[in-house]
């Protein structure tokens, strides 16, 4: 499992349960450490006010955003996503990708992809790396190399373009 | 085209053919696909899901494949039909109930078909006969290759394919392999595999899928994992569980010829006296008796009975197959009336004997 804030691997795991409720934290010992969650090496005791805090205020962002954030593109919310448990766009996996992740690894015990991709996005990786060694070219003055990188990701795109025509 | 045309035929899940038959009934590696740009099936409004089904169509025109899926309009087949193809594994009973523009194609082998408004936009599906996991998925490795070029799938560089549910996102994998296993139930032995086969992250259900229970010994083994493992891997995981469910299916049934050999006799003779002399008889039944026969034609009981005569009983004692045979509706007792009679006349055209 990863750490919520920074993607690490979590090796704190906090569990409350408030009216029945449960919520869950996960963290990695240097966000726990940023938080004030664990002493120090030497320091002060376990901070339980910044625990609590903590706790209640991602209760807060996960209510509150359920009412504000409804997706923009299909007019999918938290709150029905969760009833249903299901999503309403594809749009929604990046609207409600913070929610998603905990329960994804909870379903799949993964949150990354590992298997085919369209060719689309194989290309759209290669147009990336090449958009960001134009901009090095760019930074570096090496404008033959540039001019070069330039033409093929034009090429490229145009191919992109083309393949759903 | 017309369904009836298709009654003569088996169907390729119940060829009785392929690799580990004798267990094995058929491979059916699924793929959940969406269309980026248009919401959901769940909140798409009817023009949408008519903008999915025109898409698909459009890219079933234009794709080259070889062999050629035909597009059936489900609004304007009969419940009946529906459920024909339900019965045919072609189509889920979910999208035999779907409200809106929906339908699938598939090839005259029955082999490979596409559910088009189902949950996602897109279901391909490739059904082969016996134990086939790496056959089906080139086959559809190749046919969501073909489409890809024409449709523009919902992907995202962490998640994967995109599906409607959570559970699918990723792959959009479900890989299931459909066994008989009377045999480990005899013995007794078979809660306690299906339990271990749970805790492994893979899913054990009856025949038509989701909510079925098993009939006539019938297990669909699948994949639970969509995201995280790459198709291979999930095959390969898969491939594995089988192979041990295979070997103690096979060793409970050597058990049951060195330990009851008159039991069992007596069991598949009953089991035929059963279905050709009952005035009456559902569905289920049918199929419980059918699983006795198969069983004793593998462990050599029986032997003037191909399984091929049993996996056509199988299907045509389905109630809309069975109704679409006899040519006309009908109600649930007059279906097994119907259904005693016809299994009444064909096994006497049989004519089987015990060895």
């Amino acid at each position: 499992m990863k750490c919520q804030f920074c993607h690490n691997p979590a090796t704190i795991h906090l569990t409350d349960i408030i009216q029945g409720h449960k919520r869950e934290m996960h963290l990695c010992d240097r966000c726990a450490r940023e938080r004030k969650l664990l002493p120090a090496p030497g320091g002060a005791p376990l901070n339980l006010k910044a625990l609590l805090q903590l706790l209640l205020q991602a209760v807060r962002n996960k209510e509150g955003g359920a009412e504000g954030a409804a997706c923009p593109h299909c007019g999918q919310s938290y709150e029905r996503l969760k009833v249903e448990g299901r999503l309403g766009c594809a749009a929604d996996y990046v609207q409600f990708q913070t929610m998603l992740e905990p329960l994804l690894e909870r379903i799949h015990r993964a949150t990354q992809h590992r298997g085919k991709r369209p060719r689309w996005a194989q290309r759209h990786n290669e147009l990336q790396q090449l958009r960001q060694q134009l901009q090095q070219a760019v930074a570096t003055e090496d404008y033959e190399l540039a001019a070069r990188l330039r033409d093929r990701i034009r090429q490229m795109e145009r191919d992109v373009e083309g393949t759903w025509r | 085209m017309n369904l009836d045309a298709l009654l003569p035929n088996l169907g390729e899940w119940l060829r009785g053919t392929g690799p580990d038959s004798d267990i094995i009934l058929s491979t059916r590696i699924r793929l959940a696909r969406n269309l980026a740009d248009l919401p959901f099936t769940n909140r798409a409004d009817p023009p949408q899901k008519a903008a999915v089904v025109r898409r698909v169509r459009d890219a079933l025109a234009k794709v080259r494949l070889p062999y050629t899926l035909e597009y059936h309009d489900l609004a304007t087949l009969s419940p009946l039909d529906r459920q024909f193809l339900v019965e045919r594994q072609l189509i889920s009973p979910e999208l035999a109930t779907h409200q809106g523009p929906c339908g699938v194609a598939f090839d005259p082998q029955e082999s490979v078909s596409i559910m088009v408004n189902e949950e996602d936009h897109l279901r391909l599906q490739v059904l082969r006969s016996g134990f086939a996991l790496e056959e089906a998925w080139q086959e559809i490795n190749q046919l969501d290759d073909a489409l890809e070029a024409y449709l523009p799938f919902a992907f995202h560089p962490q998640f994967g394919y995109l599906t409607a549910c959570p559970t699918n996102v990723g792959t959009g994998l479900r890989a299931s392999v459909m066994l008989h296993l009377p045999a480990l139930n005899l013995t007794r032995q078979l809660e306690r595999t299906l339990r271990a086969i749970q805790k492994i992250q893979l899913t054990v259900r009856g025949l038509h899928g989701e909510r079925s229970h098993a009939l006539g010994d019938l297990y669909q083994i699948s994949n639970q994992v969509t995201l995280g493992k790459s198709e291979q891997r999930i095959l390969h995981e898969l491939r594995e569980v089988i192979h041990i469910i295979l070997d103690s299916e096979r060793q409970a049934r050597q058990l049951l010829l060195q330990e009851q050999r008159q039991i069992e006799q007596n069991r598949v003779a009953r089991a035929l006296g059963a279905l050709g002399s009952a005035t009456l008889i559902t569905a289920e039944e049918t199929m419980e008796l059918l699983s006795v026969v198969r069983l004793g034609i593998h462990l050599k009981l029986v032997d003037n009975i191909p399984t091929t005569v049993v996996n056509q009983l199988f299907i045509q004692c389905q109630a809309a197959h069975l109704q679409k045979i006899l040519g006309h509706t009908l109600d649930g007792e007059e279906r097994n009336v119907a259904r005693a009679r016809f299994l009444k006349d064909r096994l006497r055209q049989l004519g089987p004997q015990l060895s």
